[in-house]
């Protein structure tokens, strides 16, 4: 039997402000176990949480982004459930009245373009993290550490408007991608910044109603969503071919073994027992600060894409991957800007320097400083002018991410200047006919092709320096004398 | 000379003493405990004190305008270094606060001396501090009866000279009814003027940082030095304190509201004639009476009870064993929660965390809290009103006198009842004066209350001044009359 999966997410971002949430600890990631701690964020009796301004500006930056309506009087209610991790508790939370609402994130999926609506956005603070168990003697013993406790999050809840695990894969990446963009979070989803649950049930394709979902928490990687929500939407679809019955329940999805594992059925759901957290007045956010938070938006990144796609003139590949993010797109835009045709640009973007940030493990922002932008203009330059070769800017490059420098200097230091005075060409030209024999007969056979090769020789035999179009103009004139 | 000769005094009396040198800071503090030592062993009023840990304040006392009196705190406010902070329970048996509560470090940069934590009930929940881990607290006027509660130690410290001053927190009534039960005076004040920060949560819209002292001139200058903006309590006010330096400049021209409906029925005869007499007192005094129908919402104790209940379910969720606290013998954690928290609670703890969960239970959220709150506004309303047709209400603490030992510890509801006149200027945030006024033939303080709207200290405060003056002012110790310089006349 044919299904249709619907599925909604929900995705905790960790925001990357430099205090918590409702405390002014360092909301840093890998301080030693309990040292970013305080009485609030230890509910420590008589603590009482006030809110980091920061966080909210966060929230508001993406909300904006993401075109939600921002609710100027919004409220913090407390989610009432017991676990070690919880200092308090309680969480925290946003609950009936969130801070953004509706809003939608653009997507593009196998190069179409796909916008995926949101019901909320909302604030909230993390809990610690629990290490159990571990074995002291004969008994087990579980640790916890606070430090992640009241780091802010954002929790954003799409709606179930995704049909496929691939869907929900790009959703995420694109998030992953936003968030980095707005310089919000880290994005770093091995390192618990961006996490993420799914709803998901099937009902048979184009009906109208919902059948019963499960909810699968812990997907916490691009893969991991795709591969949890492939396995529930078979084990659903199994469960319904053999005549069964959808049990609502919370799932638990292992990406090491890539299985599910049932959490808690519905016999065991929470009553978080939400009521207005009586110790925040409720959040103010006036229209100027929103219009403030706007001013200094960034463009957004799908808009980029678009951009580079209808006015620059390149492929939406190359959109794509120059946007990947936002270092790397402000540096094609600056190469562009000192003069540079933007698909040459493009190519070198994409193809050199990237293959130096990755094979050296630089990041983006470093490559910036080694490279910066308008010296890689002046290398183009350089290189499509013929005043040096192709693989002389390769070497330039070599140096410059190796040691770091002025490419110009490098070009004067190593005497990269091509070499395309015929007199100085012409003894390895002469060389390189002498020493083959074969191809020049074959040439002279009418064989054009072979052409190639001896320049390559006589650039082989120059160091890479001669300039290939004097080289090339000098065989024919040899081979022509020859005759 | 008896440093004998400086019990009771104010403590503004004090304070310009050991500023002058007169006196030091530790005999200011332990002539307090002179006092202790005929009272403390019947009355227990202090849960926490340490003779090395108060000479040590005392010696390094900074300079202020408090340096060297001493004062009693509640044993919910925390305060790092010298004392533990236990609420009252054994779930926070030995806890120690790695932090002083905002109040208590205003307190102590003032030169204030913490001399003792008081007793109370547990958690503050109750109205006769009989629920307390560490065992009741007397009244020291009649040690068969309740100094009230919950912050029935230092209201008892506070009346038989421990010190002149004292800390408590006001949730319903939990300052003013023991300051009418021992005869002091109990303010609280306008919900934001007092950090809360520090003081352990029962329910944190009601909580208030309350004071107490024998004078009206000292709660206001105790008033003066812990009001104001704290960053760390979202909840405090952001506007300057009203400014109380004019306590004592008299009640002519102020008007005040009579809702003589309220005790008609249900109010002892002697709370009735304080009450008169009050009002006459004021009037001689140049206040005028107004008398008006006052019915600030019949459902009052049940709002108050569904609010406070459920924020204090969640207030004391976070004690679980697993941080601080005694941990009972567990193999896994939810058996852990439950028998540290089974063992750790008392009675009458348990019965309010089960009826705030209730009321916040799925299917009951809305017609249990969200109707308290909306009855909660309309309260504030009704208040808000009558405060059009007057300055301040005269009305009683509560329906009794002290009431005894065992009294109402088996009928919940009567204890709850007794929270009548209290629990509105909770619900609405407004502030409330206890102000004794002498004693009853039995020989039990006597005391009305004065409440007002926000900000409204200095008017209530004005108007505790004439009843302190004009009226008569309950004492402990007749013997000690000529060393008693009660600023009143007869
Ligand atoms: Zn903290």
């Amino acid at each position: 039997m044919a299904h249709e999966a619907v599925i909604g997410l929900e995705c905790h971002i960790q925001l990357a402000t430099r205090s918590k949430m409702f405390c002014e600890c360092p909301a840093e990631f890998g301080a030693s176990p309990n040292s970013n701690v305080c009485p609030v964020c230890l509910g420590l009796p008589g603590a009482l949480p006030v809110v980091n301004r920061a966080a909210i500006d966060a929230a508001l930056q993406l909300g904006l982004v993401l075109g939600c309506t921002i609710r100027e009087a919004s409220v913090f209610a407390r989610k009432n459930y017991f676990y070690p991790d919880m200092p308090k508790n309680y969480q925290i939370t946003q609950y009936d009245r969130p801070l953004c609402e509706g809003g939608a994130l653009p997507v593009r999926l196998c190069e179409t373009a796909r916008s995926f609506p949101l019901i909320r956005i909302h604030v909230e603070e993390d809990t610690g993290k629990s290490f159990h168990p571990e074995r002291t003697g004969d008994r087990p013993v579980s640790r916890v550490d606070f430090n992640r406790a009241g780091v802010p999050l954002l929790e954003l809840v799409t709606e179930p408007a995704f049909r496929q695990p691939e869907e929900c894969g790009a959703f995420l990446a694109g998030l992953r991608r936003l968030a980095r963009w707005l310089k919000i979070s880290d994005g770093d989803m091995e390192k618990g910044h961006l996490r993420c649950d799914a709803n998901v049930s099937l009902r048979p394709p184009g009906s109208a109603s919902l059948g019963t979902k499960t909810e699968i928490k812990n997907l916490n990687s691009i893969k991991g969503v795709e591969k949890g929500l492939t396995a529930e939407i078979a084990r659903q679809a199994a469960v319904l071919d053999a005549g069964g019955r959808i049990e609502q329940a919370t799932l638990l999805y292992d990406a090491d073994h890539d299985k599910l594992a049932v959490m808690r059925s519905k016999e065991y759901a929470h009553d978080y027992r939400y009521f207005p957290e009586p110790d925040l007045p409720q959040l103010t956010v006036d229209a100027a600060w929103v219009e403030e938070v706007r001013g200094r938006l960034p463009e957004p990144p799908w808009t980029r894409e678009d951009r580079y796609v209808d006015h620059l003139g390149l492929p939406a590949y190359d959109a794509a991957i120059l946007c990947e993010t936002r270092e790397r797109s402000d540096y094609f835009e600056a190469v562009v800007g000192a003069g540079t045709d933007a698909k040459r640009a493009s190519n070198w973007v994409m193809t050199e320097v990237l293959r130096h940030v990755n094979a050296r493990g630089l990041s983006e922002r470093e490559a910036a400083l080694r490279l910066p932008a308008k010296s890689l203009a002046v290398l183009i330059g350089a290189t499509e002018s013929g005043r040096i070769t192709s693989a002389s800017a390769k070497e330039v490059l070599e140096e410059v991410f190796e040691k770091g420098g002025d490419p110009e200097a490098v070009i004067a230091a190593r005497g990269l200047v091509a070499r395309s005075s015929p007199e100085e060409l012409l003894p390895l030209v002469r060389e390189v006919l002498a020493e083959n024999p074969g191809p020049v007969a074959q040439f002279r056979g009418g064989k054009q092709a072979t052409l190639g090769f001896l320049v390559g020789q006589v650039m082989k035999k120059s160091g890479g320096r001669a300039a290939p179009q004097v080289v090339q103009e000098l065989l024919r004139a040899e081979l022509g004398a020859l005759r | 000379m008896s440093a004998n000769r400086w019990w009771g005094r104010p403590a503004t009396t004090l304070a310009a003493c050991v500023a002058r040198g007169e006196l030091s800071a530790e005999q200011a503090v332990e002539s307090g405990w002179e006092a202790a030592s005929t009272w403390e062993g019947d009355v227990h009023a202090v849960a926490h004190a340490d003779a090395t840990v108060r000479a040590r304040a005392a010696r390094t006392a900074p300079p202020g305008p408090l340096r060297g009196v001493p004062v009693i705190v509640k044993d919910n406010l925390c305060t790092a270094g010298d004392y533990p902070t236990t609420c009252g329970s054994r779930i926070l048996a030995g806890y120690r606060a790695p932090y002083d509560a905002t109040v208590i470090r205003r307190l102590r940069a003032a030169g204030a001396v913490l001399t003792a934590k008081g007793n109370m009930d547990e958690f503050a929940m109750g109205s006769s501090t009989e629920f307390s881990c560490y065992g009741p607290t007397r009244n020291p006027y009649d040690l068969t009866r309740v100094p009230g509660g919950s912050s029935g130690g230092p209201a008892a410290a506070v009346a038989y000279g421990l010190a002149p001053l004292g800390l408590g927190s006001d949730t319903g009534g939990s300052v003013r009814q023991p300051a009418a039960f021992c005869g002091v005076f109990g303010l609280k004040p306008t919900y934001g003027r007092l950090s809360r920060y520090g003081l352990v949560a029962f329910g944190s819209s009601l909580d208030q940082v309350g004071l107490f002292a024998r004078h009206a001139g000292d709660v206001a200058l105790l008033y003066s030095l812990l009001a104001g903006p704290d960053l760390r309590d979202a909840t405090t006010r952001a506007s300057p304190p009203p400014d109380v330096s004019a306590w004592d400049r008299g009640v002519k021209g102020l008007s005040f509201g009579w809702p003589e409906n309220l005790w008609r029925e249900g109010v002892e005869p002697e709370v009735v004639a304080a009450l008169e007499e009050a009002a006459a007192c004021l009037e001689r005094a140049g206040a005028r009476r107004v008398a008006f129908d006052f019915l600030p919402g019949t459902y009052a104790v049940a709002t108050y009870y569904l609010v406070a209940t459920a924020e204090a379910s969640s207030n004391l969720a976070r004690f679980d064993g697993v941080r601080y606290g005694p941990r009972a013998p567990s193999t896994d954690v939810w058996s852990l929660y439950v028998r540290s928290r089974s063992q750790g609670f008392g009675p009458e703890v348990k019965r309010r965390i089960l009826l705030g969960t209730y009321a916040l239970s799925a299917g009951y959220y809305d017609a249990f809290y969200l109707k308290a709150q909306r009855a909660r506004t309309r309260i504030r309303r009704e208040y808000q009103a009558a405060f059009g047709r007057c300055d301040f209400m005269l009305l009683p603490v509560a329906p009794t006198l002290a009431f005894r030992l065992g009294e109402k510890t088996t009928d919940p509801l009567a204890m709850y009842l007794s929270d009548i006149f209290t629990i509105g200027a909770n619900l609405a945030g407004i502030p409330g004066l206890a102000v004794p006024l002498g004693l009853a033939g039995s020989g039990l303080p006597r005391a009305v209350q004065l409440v007002g709207p926000e900000d409204s200290e200095p008017t209530l405060l004005r108007a505790g001044r004439a009843l302190e003056v004009r009226g008569e002012v309950a004492r402990l110790g007749r013997e000690h009359e000529t060393e008693f310089p009660w600023p009143m006349k007869r």
